[in-house]
């Protein structure tokens, strides 16, 4: 594997709110190569997004990030507000889930992008006002927004859900950044936008050599986009590893037991294997495994001793006693 | 047997007259939500209806349970004309027919314990002397894996799954022969889902309870149902046997839909769109069959025409021109 271009290590959130300290993220280490897709899977309340928020530090002021952020080698969570303000959109760019209350609604499209543009570029230096319009009727054609020039000039609610998103993704691509951060970039969207979008960022991730970080709730989105995946439950890493390995031989209990109930997979109308209970509440701390109350696979240390995460094949570790005893998936 | 038919069913939308419209003299506009929809659905048997948003298939969905009167069209529950019924048989249809909701938060009275929205139901209907409703609230927290204690409980005591079993006990308290879920797992935590799907497979069976349900989640669909209606902008554009119709999807929208929901298997990655373009605005649909300007094999004709749905020399109808006995993806 290639030297990470952002590397995440022991990555701490915790929130201070008026009934305590919510402990969101909890010790993650995620790595992205450059050119690489990387999933970061979980449910809510898992710390997927909050993960993704802390990287370019974009979390309210109640939250507290221990760890470090390593970018191309400098600590992000170190880092003086000035140097941060030139990494966020120019090397490390976001596309959230909701564009309606990303994009500004007062603001045309291309005035949009002509800002990221004008800040990383320098208003009159480097760019001048004409490079910057061609630029950005460039960028509509790249993300696939016909007659670009009329569409420059329109605001965001004549755009449909989809070309939003993809006008996001125009914005973000604006400073031609070298990682995309991607909040769930197409759960509010239809099954066939939501299939351009996806396809959309993985050509414009190997056209621009882009690495971009994924944040999902959904598998299928998983295996159809990403090189890698991180599995998150409850604030906590359980599982990092190629796509197909995970898929193959997931060497976390959650893993397995997320994978084993999507329907659609198996025989028609046969029960499928669910997870009982509920995820847990993250306000709460528990001493042992997070998973370990809806586990099938647990042992008497799970609920009081923490598994530490292991490395167990090649690019391939999980934080789970159990990692031993899981079967491979029939595929 | 044939327990639910519909045909020529319609419902449409009329927009308000702004001061702008009125000006430039324009017509209020109409949205065909639900556009000359037939199927029918047997008795125990599981439909799915699948499409997008704009699709109208929670339209369709309100209008099989009569939270909307359509426009034009019919619809025959065991043989009766169900929008002809008198009042006593249409609260008769009202209670054999009933609706799970996506999100019960928003159906059930936050007001209320689970325990009293249920006991409201019974004594509405008059399901149970009222001597009976304490132990058949419990009966019907049981059948839906609830402990006793949940009668006690407020909507906001409980998970996003517990919620949906007790909007699932509620319409079942009242003894429904059909029930019509709308996305009834979408609004619930991926771990969660199979929960709930478990639990309508197995009442279903256990009841012997008619189910259709909505949803934009193929898999759910592939999953659940026996039959599977396909909608695109208010009309069924094919409708077949779940396997047959997931091995081999007729209709170019079925087919695209099919490649476009991503898979839990890696490995069939590729970067080509499974469909171009945009859904079209309801309120504007294109001529013709409603897909041509997004399908991959259209002909002049299909912007003049519009299809309608039927065998075209197969084993299930579909709505499209182009479609030959044997087509596959």
């Amino acid at each position: 594997m290639s030297v990470p271009i952002l590397d995440v290590r022991g990555l701490d959130v915790v929130f201070r709110t008026g009934r305590g300290a919510v402990h969101a993220v909890d010790g993650v280490d995620i790595t992205v190569a450059a050119g690489e897709v990387v999933g970061l899977v979980g449910e809510s309340g898992s710390g997927k997004s909050v993960t993704l928020r802390a990287i370019l530090r974009l979390l309210h002021e109640n939250a507290e990030i221990g760890g470090r952020v390593l970018w191309r080698g400098e600590d992000l969570l170190a880092m003086p507000a000035e140097r941060l303000r030139s990494v966020r959109g120019r090397e490390i760019a976001v596309v959230f889930q909701e564009p309606m209350s990303a994009l500004n609604p007062v603001l045309p499209i291309g005035l949009q992008i002509d800002e990221v543009m004008a800040a990383h570029f320098g208003r009159s230096r480097e760019m001048s006002r004409a490079a910057r319009r061609a630029r950005a009727l460039e960028l509509l054609d790249l993300v696939g927004i016909a007659s670009a020039a009329e569409r420059l000039d329109q605001y965001p609610h004549e755009f449909s859900g989809g070309m939003r998103q993809r006008a996001m993704i125009a914005i973000a691509l604006a400073a031609e950044p070298a990682l995309l951060l991607a909040d769930e970039p197409t759960t509010a969207l239809d099954v066939t936008i939501q299939d351009q979008i996806l396809k959309l960022l993985l050509r414009l991730g190997r056209e621009l050599e882009m690495a971009l970080l994924l944040v999902t709730h959904d598998f299928g989105v998983v295996a159809e986009t990403c090189d890698r995946v991180a599995v998150m439950y409850a604030g906590r890493l359980c599982e990092v590893g190629g796509v197909a390995d995970v898929f193959r031989r997931p060497l976390h209990a959650y893993t397995a037991a997320l994978l084993g109930s999507i329907p659609g997979e198996g025989l028609a109308r046969s029960m499928l294997t669910p997870i009982p209970g509920q995820p847990p509440r993250i306000d709460r701390p528990f001493p042992g495994c997070a998973f370990a109350p809806r586990c099938a696979y647990v042992e008497p240390r799970c609920h009081d001793e923490r598994p530490p995460f292991t490395t167990l094949a090649p690019d391939h570790g999980s934080a789970c006693h159990a990692s031993a005893r899981l079967p491979e998936r029939a595929q | 047997m044939t327990l639910l038919e519909i045909e020529h069913l319609s419902k449409r939308f009329t927009g308000r007259r702004t001061v702008a419209s009125l000006l430039r003299g324009r017509v209020r506009p109409v949205v065909r939500a639900v556009e000359d929809v037939s199927f029918e659905v047997g008795r125990g048997e599981a439909l799915g209806i699948v499409g997008e948003s704009g699709c109208g298939k929670s339209t369709l969905a309100r209008c099989l349970v009569r939270l909307h009167e359509p426009d034009a069209g019919t619809m025959r529950f065991e043989g009766s004309d169900v929008l002809a019924l008198n009042a006593a048989s249409r609260r008769r249809y009202n209670r054999q027919v009933q609706m799970v909701f996506q999100d019960p938060f928003g159906s059930l009275n936050p007001r209320m314990t689970a325990g009293q929205a249920l006991a409201e139901a019974l004594a509405v209907h008059r399901i149970v002397p009222s001597s009976r409703i304490r132990s058949r609230v419990g009966e019907l927290l049981d059948d839906v894996h609830l402990p006793p204690g949940a009668a006690e409980r407020y909507p906001h005591e409980f998970s996003g799954g517990q919620r949906q079993r007790v909007g699932i006990a509620r319409a079942l308290a009242v003894e429904p022969t059909v029930l019509i879920a709308d996305e009834p797992v979408s609004a619930l935590d991926v771990s969660v889902q199979a929960q709930i799907v478990n639990l309508l497979l197995e009442l279903q069976q256990r009841l012997g309870l008619t189910l259709i349900f909505i949803t934009h989640d193929l898999r759910l669909v592939k999953h659940l149902s026996h039959r599977v209606a396909v909608m695109y902008l208010g009309r069924i554009v094919e409708i077949g046997p779940t396997a047959e119709l997931f091995t081999n999807p007729r209709h170019p929208y079925t087919q695209a839909l099919i490649r476009a929901a991503p898979q839990v298997r890696p490995g069939r990655r590729t970067v080509e769109d499974a469909v171009r373009g945009e859904l079209p605005s309801p309120l504007a649909p294109p001529p013709g069959c409603a897909f041509h300007p997004r399908c991959p094999i259209a002909e002049s004709g299909c912007a003049r025409e519009a299809p309608v749905l039927d065998q075209r020399g197969g084993t299930w109808p579909v709505a499209c021109h182009l479609a030959s006995p044997r087509s596959t993806v």
